[in-house]
């Protein structure tokens, strides 16, 4: 499809790439989430592939040689926890992203460009917004019973509002652009219109709202595993090894240190992603380019 | 001839970009004397209005970086004073008018306050002195109730109001030098005329020199006193208004005169200049309009014009001064 | 008779300006286009001039039916397009396009040329084949680019290559009517005069009518038969354009025709400068909306709204005083 093409193989895109490439925070950023994202698909390999297996013997080693991120109370092998952890953690996150792009889209979009739907929808984004995201998601999770897809739907219906705000902004910018006026003279449809002109040029803010939806999605899920409302514990999350180590703060501190570093590190990763991808993608920064 | 008010001589500016540096101007010379009207015009990318703001300091650095350059003001390189001195002689000495009214004015004060903030920065008035002179402004200016405006907001007033008010501002301190940078080009037309009128009446009551900087032929014609007109960010052509309209002798002045539309002239088709603007990163050796002239010879890409005198006060930098004067009559 | 091109009665566009919040009343409406009339015979052009804010803009809007009229009638070779449906307005639009005045925003920085340049013909449902890729070459090269340009994007190109896309865009379901909004007003002085030659090409070549739609008078008089001056929403004169500019009658058309710079330092203007400021369009003013600028205004002028009238010269006026400023002082 065209606006495939047009997305990674014209000319102007190359031209995008080289412009993110020089870009510090998102080379850092990207660079971050690469190291996370690979030592999570590398976990097999570079751990003894077993998160759950018992050695009371060994419980409470402090990080060492032969188990880097140390044990825990029953005597698993961190390392192997926290990798393993994060499967399920950015799994979360990408879930949750992918929902709040579709739902975020639709939504956005119908406000934005039909006139007549933008007050209903923005208000019922208003209301939902309107209280704290963390509290909302706490509030659905515990309605729907804690699990991994509640987690995971809980943290879309909290963040959809924000993405669809963000959307239908762009959207009322670029409906109002005479490309699409000459579409329409032109005796186009409006879902022509929509799909072929106005998304299209909109997906720029919307990449970079997807990438702090991750970013907050991967700490959000570790809040409500913490408080109990996640994903059952025989799969560990990030979350779910902090508020196992809690009790153990003390004697072992990198129970909860170490799961933390790695949240903190992702989520870095994609905060300083975003902020590049949105340097970059900026609007004026576009004007400038031609 | 009696020195210049201002005297700017090889101004250089160049900006950094994503494709590496670009000479937004290269090597510019012009001087305007005192109480004298002159019109900078060129079409975008000419350097016209990054010459007026180098010389005032006014280009964020980086991207942007006077090179190389003098630019003499009553005695002073102004391009090397320190800010601070900078700041003194702006506003005061040189007042500023530019393109878009709206955005000049801060929307959330006042425009008496705007006003009077000059006057108290510069003149040290106080406040109630600083109002009153920002009345008698606004009065001079040609704003109906002068008096009552001083409480108004920048969105109160219409497009041509604010440019008045803006040229109250500029004109708070009695300034020897108004730059003014396409101060016409948003409005319409009927205010473009009463705003015209207006800067030449203040000009010829107080004597101030005007440096006028536009892409718009009319407004050359029908309000300065001598034509800078520049290309690609080089000088082209410096000559007195009127002999630049009879005997224009680069080239490229020519056709910017023959592509004008102009409703005395009205024959089917116009005389264009073929392609388009150079872009300002790249690097010629030779005249930046060689490639769209109609004269060029090879000597035309391989090195730089230098001015060449034609009448006292006319001068165009171009190798084929000699056939372009019968070139335009054919 | 043979019937016009277009035909457009008694035209009008109220805009509602939406309250500043959510729940908020109305801010006010604007008369944008306040009962314009006017005949466009086939071939023929007509130039609609006037300042920012009169409604020369809007009207061409109108007239395509981008906007839909609060009042009015658009007839296009007689039938009138604001009560057709969907499918035969969509039918319809390949003879009316339009050209845009901003040559950034008028294309999709996402398309090819190629792309833009065929869409009108693929939203009428052509198929995209070898014989339709050969005729946007056909049209690039029509409009003065290269064959060879049909795969790069907007961005590479300059506003005047631009420009060149944009009316390749136009001309390409062969229409009879483009509505031009300001096509050369963003663009360099050397690179305008390019673009009107190329429309007065264009123009004779295929035959087209333009509504013409520019501030700048000059431009106006090279490409068009008649011009139509607006003032806040209303048309207050039609003419020939020679005899527009030769012997402008109505008050207003006189300010506009005497605020243009000269076009030589010889000629510099002598004439009275205009007074005031155009008023505000959510309040304009009274009866005639010029009178509170006009010379010649006398009580009548606040309290009736003139029409706009063919006097026995056969010049369309709407001043009540249009004979007494005929004949002169």
């Amino acid at each position: 499809m065209a606006t495939a093409s047009g997305l990674f193989l014209s000319e102007q895109n190359r031209f995008l790439v080289r412009r993110l490439l020089r870009n510090r925070a998102f080379v850092v950023g990207a660079t971050l989430v690469a190291i996370v994202l690979l030592a999570i698909l590398l976990a097999p390999v570079l751990t003894n592939g077993e998160p759950n297996r018992l050695a009371i013997r060994m419980r409470f080693r402090p990080p060492s040689g032969d188990f880097p991120f140390g044990t825990d109370n029953l005597g698993r092998d961190m390392f192997a926890r926290v990798l393993y952890g994060g499967r399920l953690s950015l799994e979360i996150g990408l879930w949750v992203v992918v929902l709040n792009a579709v739902f975020g889209i639709l939504l956005g979009a119908l406000a934005g460009y039909f006139q007549r739907l933008d007050g209903p929808l923005m208000r019922l984004a208003d209301a939902l917004m309107a209280f704290p995201s963390v509290l909302l998601a706490i509030g659905i999770a515990a309605a729907l019973g804690a699990s991994a897809t509640t987690a995971v739907i809980a943290l879309a219906v909290v963040y959809i509002p924000r993405t669809a705000r963000i959307l239908r902004a762009s959207v009322l910018v670029v409906r109002e652009l005479d490309y699409v006026h000459a579409s329409r003279a032109a005796g186009a449809n409006d879902w022509h219109i929509l799909f072929r002109h106005v998304l299209p040029n909109c997906m720029a803010p919307l990449l970079v709202q997807l990438s702090f939806v991750f970013a907050y999605a991967v700490l959000s899920e570790a809040v409500l595993s913490f408080l109990g409302l996640g994903a059952p514990p025989t799969v560990p999350s990030w979350g779910i090894l902090i508020a196992e180590g809690r009790s153990y703060i003390r004697e072992a501190w990198w129970l909860t240190v170490l799961p933390g570093t790695a949240i903190a590190i992702t989520v870095l990763g994609l905060n300083l992603l975003g902020d590049g991808l949105r340097d970059v993608l900026d609007p004026r920064m576009k004007i400038e380019q031609s | 001839m009696a020195e210049p008010l201002l005297s700017v001589r090889n101004l250089t500016t160049e900006f950094a970009t994503e494709r590496g540096p670009a000479l937004a101007v290269d090597n510019v010379d012009f001087d305007v004397g005192s109480g004298e009207v002159v019109g900078m015009i060129g079409e975008s990318g000419s350097g016209k209005s990054v010459s007026a703001l180098s010389i005032l300091g006014l280009l964020p650095t980086p991207p942007a970086r006077v090179r190389a350059g003098t630019a003499f003001f009553e005695g002073q390189d102004l391009l090397r004073l320190r800010a601070s001195e900078l700041r003194r002689i702006r506003g005061r000495r040189i007042g500023m008018i530019f393109q878009e009214p709206m955005t000049s004015l801060n929307p959330v004060f006042q425009i008496g306050d705007q006003i009077g903030e000059t006057l108290r920065v510069h003149e040290k008035l106080g406040r109630e002195a600083a109002r009153r002179r920002a009345v008698e402004l606004l009065d001079r200016v040609g704003i109906p109730s002068a008096a009552k405006r001083l409480d108004d907001y920048p969105h109160h007033l219409s497009g041509g109001m604010r440019q008045r008010v803006m040229i109250a501002i500029a004109l708070a301190c009695n300034p020897r030098l108004l730059i003014a940078d396409e101060p016409t080009t948003a409005l319409d037309v009927t205010v473009q005329a009463q705003i015209l009128e207006l800067l030449r009446a203040l000009q010829r009551d107080s004597g101030m020199a005007i440096l006028m900087i536009t892409h718009n032929m009319g407004v050359i014609a029908e309000f300065a006193d001598r034509v800078v007109v520049m290309y690609a960010g080089r000088v082209a052509e410096t000559a007195p208004v009127e002999r630049l309209f009879d005997h224009p002798r680069h080239p490229y002045s020519q056709g910017l005169l023959d592509a004008t539309p102009v409703l005395e002239r009205v024959e089917r088709r116009l005389r264009t200049i073929p392609g388009s603007l150079p872009t300002p990163t790249g690097i010629d050796p030779g005249c930046r309009f060689a490639p769209r002239c109609e004269l060029a010879q090879d000597e035309c890409s391989r090195a730089r014009p230098v001015p060449v005198a034609i009448a006292p006060g006319h001068a165009a930098a171009c190798f084929r001064t000699d056939a372009s004067a019968q070139w335009r009559l054919a | 008779m043979t019937t016009p091109l277009l035909e457009v009665e008694a035209l009008s566009k109220t805009f509602v300006l939406p309250g500043r919040t959510p729940f908020a009343r109305s801010a006010g409406a604007v008369r944008a286009v306040d009962g314009v009339s006017f005949k466009l015979p086939r071939q023929e052009s007509l130039g609609i001039v006037g300042e920012s804010g009169c409604g020369k803009s809007t009207t061409g809007r109108l007239v395509l039916r981008l906007i839909e009229p609060t009042a009015g009638r658009v007839l296009f070779e007689g039938q009138d397009i604001l009560k057709l449906d969907a499918n035969a307005l969509r039918t319809m639009r390949r003879a009316m396009q339009i050209v845009f005045q901003d040559p950034q925003s008028s294309l999709d920085p996402r398309m090819t040329v190629e792309e833009i340049v065929l869409e009108p013909l693929l939203v009428q449902g052509a198929r995209r084949d070898a014989k339709l890729k050969q005729r946007a070459r056909e049209l690039l090269e029509l409009v003065g680019l290269s064959a060879a340009h049909a795969e790069r994007y907007p961005h590479e190109f300059s506003g005047g290559q631009r420009q060149r896309i944009g009316i390749a865009r136009a001309i390409a379901p062969q229409p009879k009517l483009i509505v031009c909004d300001e096509p050369v007003s963003a663009l360099d002085v050397s690179v305008q005069a390019q673009i009107i030659n190329l429309l007065q090409d264009l123009k004779d070549t295929l035959g087209l009518s333009y509504l013409f739609i520019a501030h700048d008078l000059a431009v106006v008089r090279h490409l068009c038969e008649r011009i139509a001056v607006m003032y806040l929403g209303r048309i207050v004169e039609m003419a020939p354009a020679a005899a527009l500019f030769a012997s402008p009658l109505h008050p207003y058309t006189q300010t506009l025709l005497a605020s243009i710079p000269a076009a030589h330092p010889r000629d510099r203007r002598t004439r009275p400068t205009p007074k005031g400021d155009v008023p505000s369009a959510m309040a304009p003013p009274p009866g005639c909306h010029f009178h509170t600028r006009c010379a010649f205004a006398r009580p009548r002028c606040s309290a009736e709204v003139p029409a706009l009238r063919t006097l026995a010269s056969g010049r369309d006026v709407a001043c009540h005083f249009a004979e007494e400023l005929e004949e002169g002082p």
